[in-house]
């Protein structure tokens, strides 16, 4: 390993990669450097053993079966809600709910937020949020003739918090806000929102999608009121991912959807809501997805996510040094505080020839607007290219990505 | 050669970033808009035809190298030919992208230089972007 990188971190991570099957594909015939990790980490063998396991051995529906498979189901789904409370150290498992992942956490509450709102009330959002805590948001606005506000970025791509409490006003009813940028990189100073907000008693969802897996999350002593994230960007199943809500919230909030296990009692006249978190879980959930994603967050505790972050940012000091290099490459989302995230444009290249160009060399990045089109406007490009690192990813595999960014500006810039 | 230069020829990087028949006409007869929303390429073609035949064309937008390299190759294979081999010259393209022609030993020259994109064959993921062109010029000649 790169003897810089090495020297200052205790994390094996060869032993790490030796978890990760997929990392032995050799992309024509090349070593798999894989950095969209941001769009989708890969999964350690634990998880897809568990997926497997569940289907030979447990599956069931949940909450339905007087049999012996429904209640090993049923306690395996159970198990793994005490997991991730313990993970986000809710106070109750009542407080978490599994969704499908973040963007049907943030169209829930969008949804049913929406139905407690009423005209001229005013949303909270901010310039850097994904379309999925944009466009629901957006809907609504339209639908409900509500008023939503962006807080606006500057040119390191951080949030302006003094514009954030000129915008809190009266008629403030939730600020929505992303913890981790995923095109930026940027890290929010999500503490101090929520601390704002709650001065003004207004609620704080986070989306936590890129930042659970390198940020460690006590939703408790931030005191937000929702903090959804996905199962898939943290080394766990696709398909599956977790609303945590205030008790408090979650019983204000009506129901997302209707069905079966949403229910206590249905009459023709009326239906009674089941208690929580069940009230928000209708129909057949994925259940062995969410076993899966408890399996992924024990995995990723047992490696610990101070280490893995520390890790991770030191590939990201790496990386940013040697592009800083490469003439005619601006590095896009410079904050302070950053998760493994390098966005960058080349001035002489569009990111999507820079995706085929690393491609052809084994590197696997994104090239886009990552669902962040207000961010590209803000900073005048189309797209960029993005490399996201993971707790697998080596230093030598920075080399190889840097040294195709070279043989782009020699296609191209030269 | 590597596939990566074959993708990228001298001939293509040339294209993209000198373009050919860049900019606006005075008075188009046609014109359409292309979008590749994985590219987030977008593509505004303007044509001037005179009896069924194409006497000038413009294009502009912003793009990758490969579909603006393209779009830049189309318009010089276009200009002054009629309406209906333009057509037939795009489905000629779609051949060559898809890798269902062979390359000719001696292309006329004014074509030689559509069969550069022979390569794209081997990124199927950036089909898309070579053909961006040619479908929003068929969508221009639609209006008629
Ligand atoms: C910040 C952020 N929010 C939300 C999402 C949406 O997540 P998902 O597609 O898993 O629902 C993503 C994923 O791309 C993201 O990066």
């Amino acid at each position: 390993m790169n003897p810089e990188v090495a020297a200052t971190v205790d994390l094996d991570v060869h032993s790490i990669r030796a978890d990760f099957p997929i990392l032995n594909v050799q992309p024509y015939g090349q070593h798999l450097a894989y950095f969209d990790n941001a769009a989708t980490t890969q999964k350690p063998q634990v998880v897809i053993d568990t997926l497997t396991q569940f289907y030979e051995q447990f599956n069931s529906n949940v909450h339905r079966g007087v049999h012996y498979l429904s209640q090993h189901a049923t306690e395996a789904y159970e198990k793994s809600r005490e997991i991730v409370r313990r993970f986000l150290n809710a106070r109750s498992t009542a407080e978490i709910v599994f969704v499908r992942g973040t963007t049907e956490a943030l169209n829930l509450l969008a949804t049913t937020f929406g139905k407690l709102l009423q005209p001229g009330d005013e949303i909270l959002i901010s310039m850097m949020e994904h379309h999925s805590n944009l466009v629901p948001w957006q809907i609504l606005a339209k639908e409900k003739e509500l008023k939503l506000k962006y807080i606006p970025i500057t040119e390191t791509g951080e949030l302006d918090l003094d514009a954030f409490e000129r915008l809190l006003s009266d008629r403030t009813r939730v600020v929505s806000i992303v913890h981790a940028s995923n095109s930026l990189g940027t890290v929010n100073p999500i503490e101090k929102i929520i601390e704002l907000a709650h001065q003004n008693d207004i609620p704080v969802i986070i989306d936590g999608a890129q930042a659970v897996a390198h940020i460690a999350v006590d939703v408790q002593s931030l005191d937000a009121d929702f903090y959804v994230f996905s199962g898939h960007k943290i080394y766990g199943p696709t398909g599956i991912g977790v609303l945590y809500g205030k008790e408090l919230w979650l019983d204000r909030l009506p129901p997302y959807q209707a069905g079966g296990d949403m229910i206590k009692r249905v009459t023709l006249e009326e239906t009674t809501y089941n208690v929580l978190p069940y009230k928000f879980e209708a129909g057949t959930p994925n259940i062995a997805g969410a076993v899966g994603l408890g399996v992924a967050l024990e995995y990723v505790q047992n490696i610990g996510l101070s280490k893995i972050a520390r890790y991770e940012t030191q590939l990201l000091e790496y990386a940013t040094r040697a592009v800083e290099e490469i003439p005619g490459l601006r590095i896009i989302g410079t904050a302070n505080q950053k998760i493994g995230v390098l966005s960058f444009v080349m001035d002489y290249t569009h990111p999507h020839d820079i995706g085929t160009i690393l491609d052809q060399a084994g590197v696997a990045i994104r090239a886009g607007h990552h669902c962040t089109q207000p961010v590209m406007d803000f900073f005048g490009v189309e797209g960029t290219a993005r490399a996201s690192f993971a707790v697998y990813n080596t230093p030598e595999e920075i080399d190889q990505m840097v040294k195709a960014l070279w043989q782009v500006y020699q296609l191209f810039g030269q | 050669m590597e596939p990566i230069r074959d993708l990228y020829q001298q001939v293509l990087l040339e294209h993209y970033k000198h373009p050919h028949n860049y900019g606006h006409l005075e008075h188009p007869t046609h014109q359409a808009d292309g979008d590749n929303p994985l590219c987030g390429d977008h593509i505004h073609l303007e044509l001037q035809v005179e009896n069924d035949t194409i006497v000038d064309v413009k294009f502009s937008g912003m793009g990758c190298a490969i579909s603006k390299a393209s779009a830049s190759i189309m318009t010089q294979a276009i200009k002054g030919k009629p309406v209906e081999e333009a057509k037939q010259l795009a489905d000629l393209f779609y051949q060559i992208v898809k890798g269902e022609t062979d390359v000719p030993e001696a292309p006329s020259s004014d074509l030689e230089e559509l069969f550069i994109f022979s390569g794209v064959r081997d990124f199927p993921t950036r089909v898309k972007c070579a053909t961006l062109a040619w479908h929003t010029l068929e969508d221009a000649l639609k209006q008629s």
